[in-house]
């Protein structure tokens, strides 16, 4: 099936088999950032942004995504950048597969939820697992960044 | 010494905006998506023998390229453990076999040009099973009249006590001192068996390979793996081709753990295309690394511990049943960390100790390397029984500990004789008591809404490298505006090492961190190094990377004695430049770089190896803060506090974040991860949704602090962080839920269910 839609802010028309997943489309059109780590829908890994919400990718079909935006962290770069440096500051990045994902997740939480709490932080993260850090460097990092550009606005 | 300028500190790991920001870095985003997709039509069986395949239809589905079965591959055994040769690991493996010993065994491997068309073909293999009783006992394992390997070219290439017909992986016994008699005259004897899980390392990134042929003809392997040159061995043995005709690198690694120290997934593709001559990609699924992967031996560990009333503890006797399943992975070297790593801790006033095992094939998944590698189940049992004995005692664990413990100068007898020469582990002991404020938690207390709080402790160790087998080594070289290009052979699975070994050479050579270069692990480029695994890469590597920046200096005090005219003993190195001593000319190193590439005849490049006739422990004290609620049988982990003693921590930002992940798996160990079989030997916890790992909520606040001591033999004074730090949560968390039921819990994990039918049981 033909379907039309925006990814990354660009128009995008592609045939597609009814049953393709999202996670394999984006792939497929260049959007490495978006990993598999499961297939129970479990890790949060493939989390992009669909209509700026943030949607399991291997959990949606890419027929779902017609005439809607889809954005991934390659869209975001800039957005990701302001915080992410807080996070490798911490050294908390790791192997790095999971960090696509939480780090979508992160954008969708500061959107909603600009100054949040660190229960806050973990609640809307819950679903984004990470085996290497112990997520603790992870919520230093947000904070450290949160506390940063809090300090900024504070002046 | 000099201060240091760059060892020591929080350097951003090198490769860490360009992870974060999600850039192609890991195997499926590094190679042409164009190629084979490989797949592995696994047994439904524990134990079976082929009577026939028929893979005609399946290879009518358009788009099917070759199905290869067990009479397509070479009938030499081998082992996909990565150590070093001759492994340990008994030869028992082929690459396909008509004997299928376990759920989720390769039947069959897959090759097509879509997955669709290999998922399609797979339903269409008719394979006739002759189904066989399945030895899914560990306990029965031995002398079954069922053999798991009853072949005749299985064989054991070192002296590990194994026996294929008797299911024995290996065996062995070894003691010092007369444990029975010492036992015998002990006031009180802690007698009990610990069980833990085939836990799995879970790590995020599943195992993937890609495979094609090179310009040259050669296999080219690009492999999430943590052993790049035992790849390129195993490969070509299970292959049976040439060594030369291999080249294996790594790009990054979405975690390892241990997982990617055997090599699962490499081999199905590299013979895919090595028959077809085309590039071919296998992707395990979760479901494939839950039930065919390689995860951690499955241990019951028997302890005897004596003391006397005073608390002193003079023997430990330690007899461990390890469950290798249907393949020897490691199964012979983890096991003796159980009681190794273990039993030394109490170096302290111990009398005697005897350490002996069985290790058993059975016809479940086979094991692994997983970080703790046998100590993490031996530290849970001996741990826990300590913890036993101050409840026996009355005493309190602390004091108890800090009454036997190992000390720095001590000789540990159940440690090869190893040599405690740095040892903080009674300093660790101290802060950690302070942090997390002992005094005031250890004593129970009832919530009032049903719920109660209790905390637990535990010691740890583990070794850095193994002693006399691991190599590491380094290639330094200098490069145009003076920068260096550093090569290893060791892989960085996200731990840090590339940032950590660079460390080090900007450290040695005087220079900023960014002007390192580094580059690894590829078995054509890189120096020859074992690979990343048994702690080894910053104390075996780390020391080589040493090695080689005092062999480059050298080549450039005599180039820039060339250039200045005078005598390599009359210049010395000082970072940006080399100068002559009586301040009469110096040569920048941007100036050394450009004379280096211009009519130059000496190297400026220094390649050294390294390995280390001991291997030393770095030490911790975890101590866990509980609330258990006694209604539903839930634990939350509200604190958890380790202080740890790894030598000098070389980047301390890398090495709390090891510790704070180490914990946390052990947390999931203790608490969550489980691994049960129905009646027929399938793995029940075959996904995520399943086998819980722990999230952000599951693991409350953690604290970590370092309490360094300065190992002699280690770059700049390091010793290990990697796989000490999964050690102390069983224990200590089995402590506090003691602590707050009045029940040991002597099973991982310890999941609500169990406590609450232990509770009730209790009750009654």
């Amino acid at each position: 099936m033909e379907i039309q839609l925006k990814l990354n802010g660009r128009p995008v028309q592609a045939s597609v088999e009814a049953d393709t997943l999202l996670i394999d489309f984006v792939r497929a059109h260049g959007c490495a950032s978006v990993k598999r780590g499961c297939e129970t829908a479990n890790c949060g890994l493939c989390t992009v942004l669909l209509d700026g919400k943030p949607v399991l990718s291997c959990s949606v079909l890419a027929a779902r995504a017609a005439g809607h935006e889809v954005q991934t962290l390659e869209g975001l770069q800039q957005e990701a950048q302001e915080f992410v440096a807080f996070i490798a500051d911490q050294g908390a990045e790791q192997c790095g597969f999971c960090n696509p994902g939480y780090v979508m997740n992160t954008i969708a939480l500061l959107r909603e939820n600009p100054d949040p709490t660190d229960d806050e932080i973990r609640a809307y993260l819950a679903g984004n697992l990470c085996r290497c850090s112990g997520y603790e460097g992870q919520l230093r990092g947000i904070r450290a960044f949160l506390n940063a550009r809090n300090g900024k606005e504070g002046k | 010494m000099a201060e240091l300028k760059t060892v020591g500190k929080p350097a951003r790991k090198k490769d860490a905006m360009n992870l974060l920001l999600g850039k192609p870095a890991f195997v499926e985003d590094v190679t042409p998506r164009d190629c084979l997709v490989v797949k592995i039509l696994r047994s439904p069986h524990a134990h079976a023998l082929i009577r026939s395949i028929n893979t005609d239809i399946a290879m009518k589905v358009p788009g099917m390229v070759a199905i290869y079965t067990y009479k397509d591959v070479p009938n030499k055994r081998f082992t996909t453990a990565g150590q070093t040769y001759p492994e340990p690991s008994p030869h028992d493996r082929l690459i396909l076999d008509q004997r299928v010993r376990f759920v989720g065994d390769a039947v069959a491997i897959l090759a097509g040009e879509t997955e669709k068309a290999v998922r399609k073909a797979m339903k269409l293999i008719k394979v006739d099973y002759e189904v066989l009783p399945a030895v899914l006992d560990p306990h029965t394992a031995k002398d079954n009249p069922v053999l798991v390997h009853p072949e005749d070219n299985w064989e054991a290439l070192c002296p590990v006590g194994a026996d294929n017909q008797r299911n024995l992986c290996a065996s062995e016994t070894c003691a010092d001192g007369d444990v029975e008699t010492v036992l015998a005259d002990c006031d009180v004897v802690i007698d009990h068996v610990w069980h833990t899980k085939p836990c799995q390392q879970a790590m995020m990134e599943t195992f993937r390979t890609y495979t094609e042929i090179d310009p040259f003809g050669r296999l080219h392997v690009i492999s999430s793996t943590q052993i790049v040159f035992h790849v390129r061995r195993i490969l070509a043995l299970a292959l049976d081709i040439p060594k030369s005709k291999i080249h294996v690198e790594k790009p990054r690694i979405g975690g390892g753990f241990g997982a990617k120290q055997s090599v699962v997934a490499e081999i199905y593709p590299a013979f895919v295309t090595w028959k077809t001559g085309r590039p071919a990609r296998l992707v395990y699924t979760r479901q494939e690394c839950q039930i065919a992967g390689s995860p951690r031996h499955e241990m019951e560990v028997h302890v005897r511990l004596g003391a006397d009333n005073s608390g002193k503890i003079r023997a430990l006797d330690v007899f461990t049943l390890s469950n290798t399943g249907a393949y020897s992975e490691h199964g012979p070297t983890t096991v003796g960390l159980s009681g190794h790593k273990s039993i030394p801790l109490y170096t302290g006033g111990l009398e005697a100790f005897r350490f002996g095992y069985d290790v058993v094939y059975t016809n479940v998944q086979a094991a692994g390397a997983y970080r703790g590698y046998g100590a993490t189940q031996g530290i849970f049992a001996v741990e826990s029984a300590v913890n036993e004995l101050a409840d026996r005692l009355g005493v309190d664990p602390v004091k108890l500990r800090e009454q036997n413990m190992v000390r720095q100068g001590m000789t540990m007898p159940a440690y090869y004789n190893e040599p405690a020469n740095a040892c903080a582990l009674d300093r660790c002991m101290a802060r950690c008591k302070e942090i997390f404020d002992w005094d005031a938690k250890f004593p129970v207390r009832d919530m009032g809404n049903g719920k109660v709080r209790a905390a637990g402790v535990a010691m740890a160790m583990q070794g850095s490298g193994i002693s006399g087998v691991d190599v590491g080594s380094a290639t330094v070289k200098l490069s145009d505006d003076g920068f260096y290009n550093l090569t290893i052979g060791a892989a960085d699975m996200g731990t840090g090492c590339d940032t950590i070994l660079a460390q080090m050479v900007a450290e040695c050579m005087d220079c900023d961190l960014d002007n390192v270069a580094v580059f690894g692990a590829d078995s054509d480029a890189s120096p020859y190094d074992s690979g990343s695994y048994a702690s080894s890469t910053t104390y075996v590597t780390g020391k080589a990377v040493e090695k080689a920046c005092t062999q480059l200096k050298e080549q450039l005090c005599a180039l820039a004695a060339d250039a200045l005219g005078c005598e390599p003993g009359d210049v010395e190195f000082a970072g940006k430049a080399v100068r002559c001593l009586d301040g009469r000319g110096e040569i920048s190193l941007a100036d050394l770089a450009v004379k280096s590439q211009c009519a130059n005849t000496t190297a400026v490049q220094a390649t050294a190896s390294h390995s280390s006739p001991i291997s030393p422990p770095p030490f911790m004290v975890g101590m866990a803060e509980i609330e258990l609620d006694k209604e539903t049988g839930s634990v939350t982990v509200l604190d958890y506090k380790a202080v740890v003693d790894c030598g000098t921590p070389v980047n301390p930002n890398l090495a709390r974040i090891q510790t704070e992940g180490g914990i946390v798996q052990g947390i999931g160990m203790a608490l969550f991860e489980d691994v049960t079989y129905d009646a027929k030997g399938r793995i029940i916890e075959d996904s995520l949704m399943q086998y819980k790992i722990p999230t952000r909520l599951d693991m409350g606040h953690l604290q970590v602090e370092f309490e360094s001591s300065y190992e002699p033999t280690g770059p700049f004074g390091a010793k290990s962080i990697g796989e000490i730090v999964i050690n102390t949560p069983s224990p200590a968390i089995a402590q506090a839920v003691f602590r707050a039921t009045g029940l040991w819990f002597r099973e991982l994990p310890i999941t609500p269910e169990k406590i609450l039918m232990g509770l009730q049981a209790k009750g009654k």
